[in-house]
Parts: C-alpha cells; sequence; structure tokens
C-alpha cells in the first residue's frame, strides 16, 4: 500500500517535471542562496568572525556577545527607542486611515472623492529620501516653519522632537493610502442597512456607530493584529535618513545600531547576535499575534 | 434620503467631518507646491522672505545647475537600469513559482510553502547578507541589488491567488490537446493574469526605483550609485554634486545655493513619477485589493 503510494508520487513527478524544473527551480535556489545560507551565517553570533578562516573556521566564544549587549545601557536605550517609536506610531498612525475612510464614504460626488483619493495616495510613492529630504528642509532652523512662527529652532537635533517628526511625517505619507483597504470594505457594505437605520431615525454618528463600524470592524482587527506583530521590524530607511549627531539619543533603533557596529565599525559577531535577538523577539511576537488572529476568526491563522 | 431633514448631528459631522478632510487634503498639497514655487526663487529672497509670487525674481538657475550635473544623470540612468531589470527579473521568477504553487494536487507544495513562507519572518540579518554577496564576489555589480530580493514571497501568494480564481476547466481542456505545462503557461494562463502581472511589475518597479539601503550598503562605486543615493548626498548630508556650485565663492552664497538646490532636485527627480502617477494608481490600488482577500 505505502509502496504503491510512493511510486504513484514519483509517477506524478516524473509526469509533471516541468512544474518542478522549470517553474519552482529559480526560485528556491535563489531562496536557498540569499535566505537559508545567511540563516547559516548567523554562527557570526557566537565565533570570533576571522574574515581569513572563514564562518565555519573561526574561533568559537559562546554568548560572549549576547552578554555583552544585555549589561551594556546603550542596548537597552536603543530595544525602548525602536519600541517606542514603533508603539507611539501604531497608537497615533493606526486611527487615521479609519477615519480619513469613514468620511470620505459619505462623499456623495463620486467625482470629488476620486480627485480627493488621487491626491491622498500620492505621498505614498514618494522615496524616503525625498519624504525626508522635504521634512528636513521645512524643519530647518531657516527652513518655512521656523519663519512662520518667527521662531529658529533646530528640530532635527532635538532629540524630544524625533518621535513626532517620524511618526507625522509616516502618517502624512502614509494615511491616504493606508485607507484603501477600509473605503473598500465600506464600498461593499450593505447599502440597505444604512437606509434602514436612516428609516429608524439614526443620525449620522448612529449609523457610523452600527452600521459602517460594524462593517469593516474585521479588516480592522486584522490590520491592527498585522501592524502590531510587525513592531520590531520597524525599518531602517527612514529613521536612518533622520539621524542627526544630534538626535541620536532617541532616533538610534535596532535596526541602525545593528548597520554601524556591524558594517561600519566591523563588529560582524556582536551585530549579528543583535539582529539575531531582534528576530527572535518579531517571530515570537508574529507567532503570539497568528494566535490571536486564529482563536478570533475561528481557527484560521494569517 | 432626500425625505429627513438634516439633523443637527449630521450638519456637525460634515462641518467636523470635511474640517479634517480638508485639513489633511492641505496639509499634503502645500508642501509639495511650496517646494515647486521655491525652487524658482532667488535663493536671497527665499531665505530672508520665504516665497513669493513675484515673478520677477523667479529664475531657472537653480535647475540649470542640477540639470547639468553629470551625477543626477547617472542617478536615472543607474535607476532606470535597476528598477528595470530587477522588476523582469523578479516578477518573471516570481509568477513562474507561483503556477506549481496554485496547484491542489501538488506534490511537495506543502513542503515547498514552508521554505518559502519562513523566509517572510525569519532571515539571517545584516551582516550574514552582506558576507555573502561579498564572498559571492557580488559587491559593486548590478547582482547585489537585483539578485537576493528577487523572488519575493508575498508577490507570490498573491500571483498564486490570482491564478486560483481562473478555472481549473482551462488546464483540463489544454490538456486534452496535449498541450504541457510550459505551453499552458504561457500560451493560455499568462495572457489572462496580464492584470496581476502589471501590478507586480509596478509594485518591483517603484520598489527598487525609492529604495536607497541596499545600494548604499553594497554599491560604494559612484558611476552606480542610482538617483537615490545621489539625492541622498544633496538633501540629506547637505553636500551637494561638487560640479554644482563650483563657480560659487563665499560659504553664506554657497549654502544658499546648496539650500536653493535642494528644492531643485527634489523637483526635477519627482518628475518622472508625477506624470507617470495618474496611470500606474489605479493599478496599484487593485494590487492592494487581491492581497486583502487573502490576508
Amino acid at each position: 500500500m505505502k509502496n504503491n503510494n510512493c511510486s504513484k508520487k514519483l509517477w506524478y513527478i516524473k509526469k509533471n517535471w516541468q512544474l518542478y524544473i522549470f517553474f519552482l527551480m529559480p526560485a528556491v535556489i535563489l531562496t536557498f542562496i540569499f535566505k537559508y545560507i545567511p540563516m547559516g551565517g548567523i554562527l557570526i553570533a557566537f565565533k570570533d568572525y576571522n574574515s581569513l578562516k572563514g564562518i565555519w573556521g573561526s574561533d568559537w566564544v559562546g554568548l560572549k556577545y549576547f552578554e555583552r549587549f544585555i549589561s551594556s545601557p546603550d542596548f537597552f536605550r536603543y530595544l525602548i527607542n525602536t519600541l517606542k517609536l514603533s508603539l507611539f506610531g501604531l497608537l497615533w498612525g493606526f486611527p487615521v486611515p479609519i477615519l480619513l475612510a469613514l468620511i470620505l464614504n459619505r462623499i456623495r460626488q463620486e467625482g470629488i472623492k476620486r480627485k480627493i483619493q488621487l491626491l491622498i495616495y500620492l505621498p505614498n510613492f514618494i522615496s524616503v529620501i525625498i519624504l525626508c529630504g522635504m521634512v528636513k528642509i521645512f524643519l530647518s532652523p531657516v527652513g518655512p516653519i521656523n519663519s512662520l512662527f518667527g521662531t529658529s529652532t533646530d528640530f532635527m537635533s532635538m532629540p524630544e522632537a524625533f518621535r513626532t517628526i517620524y511618526i507625522a511625517s509616516g502618517i502624512w505619507q502614509g494615511a491616504g493610502w493606508g485607507s484603501i483597504l477600509y473605503t473598500a470594505a465600506l464600498a461593499n457594505s450593505s447599502q440597505e442597512l444604512i437606509e434602514a437605520a436612516i428609516v429608524d431615525g439614526a443620525n449620522i454618528f448612529q449609523q457610523i456607530w452600527h452600521v459602517d463600524l460594524s462593517a469593516i470592524k474585521n479588516v480592522i482587527v486584522i490590520q491592527f493584529i498585522l501592524q502590531a506583530g510587525n513592531i520590531m521590524s520597524i525599518g531602517f530607511e527612514k529613521a536612518y535618513a533622520l539621524q542627526t549627531d544630534m538626535n541620536i539619543p532617541s532616533s538610534e533603533i535596532l535596526a541602525t545600531y545593528v548597520y554601524k557596529i556591524g558594517l561600519l565599525s566591523g563588529d560582524y559577531g556582536f551585530s549579528t547576535a543583535v539582529g539575531l535577538f531582534n528576530s527572535i523577539i518579531n517571530v515570537v511576537l508574529l507567532v503570539f499575534v497568528n494566535e490571536i488572529v486564529s482563536k478570533l476568526n475561528e481557527g484560521q491563522g494569517i | 434620503m432626500g425625505i429627513r431633514k438634516k439633523s443637527f448631528a449630521d450638519s456637525l459631522f460634515y462641518v467636523v467631518g470635511y474640517l479634517m478632510l480638508g485639513i489633511f487634503t492641505l496639509a499634503i498639497i502645500f508642501p509639495i507646491f511650496y517646494v515647486i514655487i521655491a525652487s524658482f526663487m532667488d535663493p536671497t529672497v527665499l531665505q530672508n522672505k520665504g516665497i513669493s509670487f513675484d515673478f520677477s525674481n523667479w529664475s531657472t538657475d537653480a535647475y540649470r545647475r542640477v540639470l547639468e550635473n553629470r551625477m543626477i544623470w547617472v542617478g536615472f540612468k543607474n535607476s532606470i537600469i535597476y528598477s528595470v531589470a530587477f522588476s523582469v527579473v523578479s516578477v518573471g521568477i516570481t509568477v513562474l513559482a507561483a503556477y506549481p504553487m496554485s496547484k491542489k494536487d501538488l506534490i511537495g507544495k506543502k513542503i515547498f510553502n514552508a521554505f518559502f513562507v519562513i523566509t517572510m519572518f525569519f532571515g539571517g540579518g545584516l551582516v550574514p547578507t552582506y558576507l555573502l554577496i561579498s564572498d559571492l564576489k557580488m559587491l559593486d555589480t548590478i547582482w547585489a541589488v537585483i539578485l537576493p530580493n528577487a523572488f519575493n514571497v508575498w508577490n507570490m501568494i498573491l500571483a498564486r491567488t490570482y491564478y486560483q480564481s481562473i478555472p481549473t476547466e482551462l488546464r483540463e481542456a489544454s490538456a486534452i490537446d496535449g498541450a504541457s505545462e510550459l505551453v499552458y503557461f504561457f500560451k493560455i494562463l499568462f495572457p489572462v493574469c496580464k492584470p496581476i502581472v502589471l501590478v507586480l511589475v509596478l509594485y518591483q518597479f517603484v520598489g527598487m526605483w525609492n529604495s536607497y539601503f541596499d545600494p548604499m550598503i553594497y554599491l560604494s562605486d559612484a558611476n552606480m550609485q542610482p538617483l537615490q543615493l545621489v539625492l541622498r548626498s544633496i538633501l540629506i548630508q547637505n553636500t551637494p554634486e561638487p560640479g554644482m556650485v563650483s563657480d560659487i565663492t563665499g560659504f553664506a552664497e554657497m549654502s544658499k545655493i546648496a539650500e536653493l538646490l535642494k528644492y531643485s532636485t527634489i523637483v526635477v527627480s519627482s518628475i518622472p513619477l508625477l506624470i507617470m502617477y495618474p496611470f500606474f494608481q489605479k493599478y496599484f490600488e487593485k494590487g492592494i485589493m487581491v492581497g486583502s482577500i487573502k490576508g
């Protein structure tokens, strides 16, 4: 029986060899080389890496790097910075797209609605460098914001301003685009329910609360959980582009720290150890989040 | 709708809601508008008085300086090469892999799926990847920015979802006619799936066009740098390309010009995007929708 099953499988593979060789092979090879081999390279985190000896030949140092960063006050500051930046970003940034979608949904003139959408989606396509360049221009001591208030504050050098700048510019860039999913869910919600609510004398807030919000409730929950699962994987590019020597106390996050000690200072082992720690927290978070989603979603994970 | 008179609550909603939407929209228009106007101004007037609509002061000097600079054009050229090459290679590999993964009866499907999906959540990290690229002698070559992220698991899932919406009868009928999987894919499935392919191409193109991290760490040769790295030195590091300000003497004058150059650089580098945007915007929206069905 088992043998029969096996030969059946072999027959299938033989018959459909094109599927494996032609369609899947390129993706498998690329994934193996560029994703799995670096996973093996994580060994560097436990070794005294020497480029002449290679990864395998280098001497083991055990948990030296982990002990070093766990006992370093800098590391905890950067961990806290990372968490604060993404948590506050989530807290402030999350409701804005929902609000935008709820308001847009009430615009009856299709033409105007389309024009506004076209406009608020636009910043999503501006590159990180241009966005940060614009932020720096607008906030410079001689820039328009300062001349508007007649001051000359150098916002970019203030550690206490960094998070606000980062989060506000993130909302500016991403909130419009983020509203698409909600707008789509609202468009699919039943017009009859709204009409029934109106007949029942519900005012617009009651309609939104009982009809619109319940129509997009699932999307909101899924989006929130997905974003919450990503709080440790906050990107390198924007934080690094907004960094100045002066705002480092709040702008240094784990991703930029890993880059600096690894590639700029050449401390490969230590950098890999910090990166590994970061991705482990991330995986734990994601597994946890996936559990919650499947509980809410009647057994279906992401 | 028209039967009922608008209540106070309704009016409140419309006033507050439209106000909020208006402020948000203005907050997006204003900076873009400001940058465009400022790029035409005289640097001294701009610094002392801000933007003005006194056209007599306007000049295209800043544009001349940016457009005459070689590095901007090198950046444009490299960005176009990298983005075109990346989107072709990446989407090619991704839509191919998505096809077997869309089949219900593929043997080994679970294994392949796990093999791919794990990489979405866990990776080697910066240093091991960098050392690999360096060992493969790919530093300062176009391959370093193209190959490592060419296969995109998320895009594969999008393409797979799209294939699954195509009736399997199509494959069965073609199999009766003796068409192999290859023939079926290229002659029948691929033409039907053009919308999703276009969406993925645009995603990958814009993603590569806007990225700067990979080029920054893998390409140190100035002649290989994409536009974003040229912009980075002008906008973020405050160092205009040498040729742009070589005729200026005096530090104060130079820093004013350098400031003005930022505006014109932003405009020049955004023009391709602004021209294309109305055309590709709706495809991106479509892409998000395909993704949300599964996600």
